[in-house]
């Protein structure tokens, strides 16, 4: 249940200057729920970046999430599982059959009759199309296939629809964001919506959106998916950390999505 | 990093074997390089950023002031770092015909510290630069 | 492993082109530790060649300080149309290579 978040580690460095601030922050806002709102003016979370980093991301080539992306394009071609079929064998180019695509999920995908993120679709393709296993979180496969097929949609705007069949997934998703949490008893909102644009230590707080993802973070040496950057949030808050592809990060993400609506896409963005 | 891979990043054993032959900071390893030839400060600059975004990945672009003819050009570009474990980060050769003595790739750095980086040119002599660059931990700790 | 290289596609000759080189590979320092308690081993690419037609124009020894996904950026005066042929080999005697073709008039 949502309040049933536990300590999972003790606090390290960083962790007893976040629980020195912690009296200044709780003191400073409401104890209730905030009203649920976007914040204005929206701003991607690479307008909080450092002038490095934003470089490296408009560079395609400096870009190492390009990496990625390009090996996705590899593996778009390539067969796999028992039907010897490859994505391009049902859905041909990429760049026109996936253009718009990654803008619209997390959706509720008719055939699963569930909510599922681009992760979750492309191993719905794989287990009901190609006969293939499905790939984990951030396998070097799923990250390339989700970043090449996100990557079709760079520079649309984020494009979810919330509506009777989804009504309960994104309530959920709004509960869990507004919801305190862990040993250090924040919500998503504490940080993303009431701070956003504030220092924390040596960083600029940004808004929380994800629609840069799968990203390159300089902090993990690598690319990763939404759901990784969650679960360093719940680990940030000492938080009981949910599973990659859980249906609270499901639902969180469609709520992240909705309240990150008309941002243009990134992938593969670039994040510290 | 996970937290243990960051204790065990900064841990003093670790840093300690590497580091004790260094001696006085990057001395005994500058002479080692240039066999104890002297190396002046010049001609050599850094476009590093002062405070890293991320020590795991630190833009660094250098560029050598040389005429670029074959009497004068640069042999090679020896990056250092006075506090990772390993001082040496990385020995650029260029060719007599590079055109422009400049290059550019992204380093790690184990905290705040100073990066140097020497050129020997054509005719032997080194020639160096330097760049103070802060290093700071991440806001929240990141264990995935 | 995957890897890119970026060479301008044409030139003309005596101009200075810039190279870029781009490869995926993790440059494990051999300090980290898995979520085990394993120590990782080292395993970094060590030593990069780029050849134009042939002779080298650049080479890079590098060790663990260079960040993940070694990124590396140099330039050359274009002098005859040929390939700009890069190899790397790291610390597991794993090789890659990466070329790309410019063409050089005047």
């Amino acid at each position: 249940m949502a309040g049933d978040r536990f300590v999972t580690r003790g606090p390290r460095r960083s962790g007893r200057l976040l629980l020195a601030l912690l009296p200044v922050l709780a003191c400073a806002l409401p104890a209730s729920a905030a009203q649920p709102g976007r914040p204005d003016p929206l701003k991607s979370g690479i307008e909080f970046a450092s002038a490095d980093v934003r470089g490296m991301q408009a560079d395609d080539f400096a870009n190492p999430g390009m990496l990625w992306v390009a090996r996705g394009e590899k593996l778009w071609s390539e067969p796999a599982g028992r039907s010897s079929k490859s994505c391009a064998s049902c859905h041909d180019e990429a760049a026109k059959s996936m253009k718009g695509v990654a803008p619209r999920y997390p959706r509720i995908d008719p055939g699963a009759a569930r909510l599922v993120n681009l992760e979750g679709r492309i191993n719905i393709c794989r287990s009901r199309h190609q006969e293939a296993e499905p790939l984990a979180y951030e396998t070097e496969a799923l990250l390339a296939l989700t970043a090449y097929v996100a990557h079709q949609s760079r520079g649309m705007p984020v494009a979810v629809t919330v509506d009777w069949q989804n009504r309960r997934n994104f309530e959920r998703g709004r509960d869990l964001y507004y919801q305190r949490l862990g040993q250090i008893n924040l919500s998503c909102a504490h940080c993303h919506e009431q701070n956003w644009g504030k220092r924390l230590l040596g960083e600029t707080i940004s808004q929380g959106h994800g629609n840069a993802y799968p990203i390159y973070r300089l902090e993990w040496q690598a690319t990763g998916s939404l759901h990784r950057r969650l679960r360093s949030c719940f680990f940030g808050v000492r938080a009981e950390v949910p599973a990659a592809g859980s249906e609270d990060f499901l639902d969180l993400e469609l709520y992240l999505a909705w309240r990150a609506r008309g941002l243009p896409m990134e992938t593969p963005g670039v994040r510290r | 990093m996970s937290a243990l891979a960051a204790l065990a990043a900064s841990s003093p054993l670790l840093w300690w074997r590497e580091a004790a032959a260094a001696g006085d900071g990057l001395a005994s390893i500058v002479d080692k390089i240039t066999g104890g030839a002297r190396v002046r400060h010049g001609r050599v600059k850094l476009n590093i950023p002062r405070l890293a975004d991320n020590g795991h990945s630190v833009p660094l672009k250098i560029a050598v002031e040389s005429a670029m003819t074959a009497a004068d050009h640069v042999r090679r570009i020896i990056i250092l770092s006075e506090r990772n474990p390993r001082p040496v980060i990385a020995t650029l050769y260029l060719s007599p015909k590079c055109g422009r003595p400049e290059v550019a790739t992204r380093v790690r750095l184990n905290g705040t510290q100073r990066v140097l980086v020497i050129a020997q040119l054509a005719d032997g002599e080194y020639w160096s630069g330097s760049a103070e660059v802060e290093v700071t931990e991440s806001a929240c700790l990141d264990a995935t | 492993m995957d890897a890119r290289i970026l060479v301008p596609r044409a030139a003309t000759r005596g101009q200075t082109i810039e190279i870029r080189v781009a490869i995926r590979h993790p440059m494990e320092t051999g300090f980290r530790f898995d979520a085990m308690g394993k120590p990782l081993p080292k395993n970094v690419i060590h030593t990069l060649t780029v050849r134009y037609n042939g002779a080298e124009i650049f080479r890079a020894e590098m060790g663990s300080g260079i960040a993940a996904n070694p990124y590396l950026q140099f330039y050359t005066v274009a002098e005859a149309s040929g390939e700009v042929i890069c190899d790397w080999t790291d610390d597991n005697g794993n090789r890659g290579s990466e070329r790309a073709a410019v063409s050089v008039v005047g």
